[in-house]
């Protein structure tokens, strides 16, 4: 009888375990867009410690890729590195190494590079969401490294909707130009317009964060 | 609302006053159907109060007396178990001490025949020549008359004679040498005599100390059978007792468990994915860690069961050689599992410093400094605590099967005790609806106190006269409701 009824509370143990699987997905994908057009390829080597942040925060089953931002930006060929992490942690630790090693390169090769003449930031926000859609996974989060200012050459198109359906988007390190310091609105409404054109395009978070010291802030994960 | 109705809006008690004045004819004509009224609703509130109070009182009292049962069986097999272990304890004491018993016996009288056969010898003194004794006496009485032959003869006499003495002497001391050296070859054979004795009197003083045990035991299992109240009272604090303790005991496990769930969930997730979530917050590593963990506390249960610390399994009916295969299975699958923790432990160790490694390389985590093998000690530890942790487990099942026994008593007690505490509060709710209903009834006469009066003084006039302190008596309330008819 006691036999009966301890067999049975497992039972119950292990059936409500069953029951409570949930199929939330929770893997995690980010997309990490480096604009190294004019100036701001001077900046590439912070994107590199934000990169290197994120790629130990990953957990297996995550992916991260990263991508230049150029004059136009909506192609495969603008990713610079991409991983999808394996279960096995002990794989996941090669894994991230290989593509620490990837990054610097790209650092590297930047460095006394001459940025683009133009900006296209929508078309990498589309790439961007293309591969998160892509990965499957639960929580996307495309980071744009950049001070936001597009500049498209005039037969680049891109004035229409785009989808970011459940993508969240960190702007980081989004430096004030020269015409920012003249007039600060210019500034506040190119941040504004960004984030009204995220959160229309569907986006479920949009952060601005320029301190790079408390990089935590920004990645709080599965919060 | 009421404001509504003031005459004066301004001067709302003489407009209450107004009103109360006006009401008072109609609400004196409406006294007898607004007495029913309140009546009816407070014993409407009242009665399914009392009712749900006694079903309570019933219900506590008939759980009550399954507990009482349950305790009673409780602690019968508590007492049984004592008795059996103490008898268990009188038999191996009783084979292992009163079995040579006859060896005992036998070396005793060895030695105490041994003893009597010295003291024999030790009493055995050589008597005196009695002629010899005779002759000196003979020459003892002849007086010295100064012949100098004589005087010669008596000197030669008196030298032999002190030759003699000493030589006698000499004897008589040796003698007495040796019995003092067989007296003192005693010794050893009292104190082996009195050893063998102090053992006997230890295995009996055992003996009547676990008759004793049984003696009170026997008295207890005799009043739990005869019921007595002193006895249910003593075993229900005795089982709120184990039940704190046990409780307690099983919090210390519980960490120890937790503790070697933290240890093995990392390494785990080499194994199962680390990705992979089963529920929304507990990811497939940390489910198969805590697999791992129930298993090993289930091998324990298993282990202490067949070993017979426990009996929370229908083992009885299984043979004997089934228990011994059952107990070395799980002294097997234990061993095994407390293996694989060392290997898990030690998987752990190295995928935290690769992670540290690959995060000092990432810029992202401060460089630690090699102090060689005192870096290895947490290494050491974690193998030590996933080799042992599996067998601290085990004995969970020790405290388990004592909570599971008292929890019963004292889960049977806790609900009773609210039980009766609830149809207290359902009877208290009950009496006070009843008494509101008496008092607004009451309030209402107080209110139409100027026709209550008129009336009185009529029926004074008329003859019919009611008690001056007395109005006429509400006809809903003229019976109090009490006990069971009001139930009914």
């Amino acid at each position: 009888m006691r036999f009966a009824s301890l067999l049975t509370a497992s039972t119950v143990f292990v059936g409500l375990l069953a029951g409570c699987g949930s199929q939330v997905n929770h893997s995690q994908s980010v997309y990490v867009l480096v604009d190294t057009s004019g100036t701001y390829v001077k900046e590439v080597s912070k994107a590199q410690a934000v990169v290197n942040y994120v790629l130990g925060n990953l957990e297996p089953g995550d992916s991260l890729a990263v991508a230049s931002v150029k004059s136009r930006s909506f192609s495969e060929k603008d990713i610079v590195a991409k991983v999808s992490l394996s279960k096995d942690p002990i794989q996941v630790n090669a894994q991230k190494r290989l593509f620490s090693e990837q990054m610097a390169e790209f650092a590297k090769s930047t460095k006394n590079a001459h940025g683009t003449r133009y900006t296209d930031i929508t078309g990498g926000l589309m790439q961007g969401a293309e591969f998160l859609n892509e990965t499957g996974a639960g929580k996307k989060t495309i980071v744009i490294f950049s001070d936001m200012q597009e500049e498209l050459d005039y037969k680049t198109v891109r004035d229409f909707p785009i989808k970011l359906d459940g993508i969240a988007i960190i702007a980081l390190n989004v430096t004030k130009l020269d015409t920012d310091n003249v007039d600060p609105r210019r500034y506040m409404g190119r941040l504004e317009w960004w984030e009204k054109r995220a959160r229309a395009a569907g986006a479920t978070d949009w952060r601005v964060v320029n301190d790079m010291q408390h990089l935590e802030r920004a990645f709080a994960r599965r919060g | 609302m009421l404001e509504s109705l003031y005459l004066w809006p301004d001067k709302p008690l003489p407009s209450l006053l107004v009103l109360l004045i006006l009401a008072m004819p109609f609400m004196y004509l409406g006294r007898e159907p607004v007495h029913t009224l309140l009546h009816r609703i407070s014993r409407a509130i009242a009665r399914p109060l009392r009712l749900s109070a006694r079903w309570l009182g019933d219900a506590a009292a008939r759980l009550r007396t399954r507990n009482r049962e349950v305790l009673l069986a409780h602690g019968s097999r508590e007492q049984r178990l004592a008795i059996e272990r103490e008898l268990e304890r009188v038999n191996t004491l009783v084979q292992r001490d009163l079995e040579g018993y006859p060896a005992l016996q036998r070396k005793l009288m060895e030695e105490i025949t041994r003893i009597e056969e010295d003291y024999k010898r030790s009493g055995e003194v050589p008597p005196p020549s009695p002629e010899w004794v005779k002759a000196i006496e003979a020459l003892a009485v002849i007086k010295a008359t100064g012949d100098g032959v004589v005087e010669r003869i008596l000197g030669d006499i008196r030298s032999s004679l002190n030759d003699i003495y000493q030589k006698v002497m000499a004897e008589y001391r040796g003698a007495y040498q040796e019995r003092h050296k067989i007296l003192s070859s005693f010794l050893p054979f009292w104190r082996s005599v009195s050893q063998t004795l102090g053992q006997v009197e230890r295995n009996i003083t055992s003996l009547h100390d676990s008759a004793a045990k049984i003696d009170a035991n026997v008295a207890k299992l005799e009043g739990i059978l005869a019921r007595r109240a002193e006895v249910e009272n003593t075993l229900t604090s005795s089982a709120s007792t184990q039940f704190f303790i046990s409780a307690l005991v099983m919090l210390v496990a519980f960490g120890g468990a937790y503790v070697n769930f933290k240890l093995i969930s990392l390494p785990m997730s080499a194994m199962v994915g680390g990705g992979d979530y089963v529920t929304d917050t507990l990811r497939a590593s940390e489910i198969a860690a805590l697999v791992i963990v129930f298993f090993e506390a289930l091998m324990g249960l298993f282990l202490m069961e067949s070993l017979r610390f426990t009996t929370l399994f229908p083992f009885g009916n299984i043979t004997e050689k089934m228990r011994r295969r059952l107990m070395w299975a799980s002294l097997a699958i234990l061993l095994v599992l407390a293996g694989v923790e060392v290997a898990l432990a030690v998987m752990r160790d190295s995928i935290i410093a690769a992670d540290v490694a690959l995060k000092q390389s990432l810029g992202t985590a401060a460089v630690q400094v090699d102090s060689g093998w005192v870096t290895r000690i947490p290494t050491f530890g974690q193998m030590i605590l996933g080799f042992t942790l599996p067998f601290a487990l085990a004995f969970v099942a020790i405290p388990l099967e004592y909570f599971v026994a008292s929890g019963r008593i004292v889960l049977g007690a806790s609900l009773t005790l609210s039980l009766r505490g609830s149809a207290f509060f359902l009877r208290l709710a009950a009496s006070l609806s009843y008494e509101a209903g008496k008092l607004a009834t009451n309030f209402y006469d107080v209110l139409i106190f100027v026709p209550l009066a008129f009336e009185r003084w009529l029926r004074a006039k008329r003859g019919t006269v009611l008690p001056t302190n007395e109005l006429r008596p509400p006809s809903a309330f003229s019976e109090p409701v009490t006990g069971r008819e009001e139930v009914v």
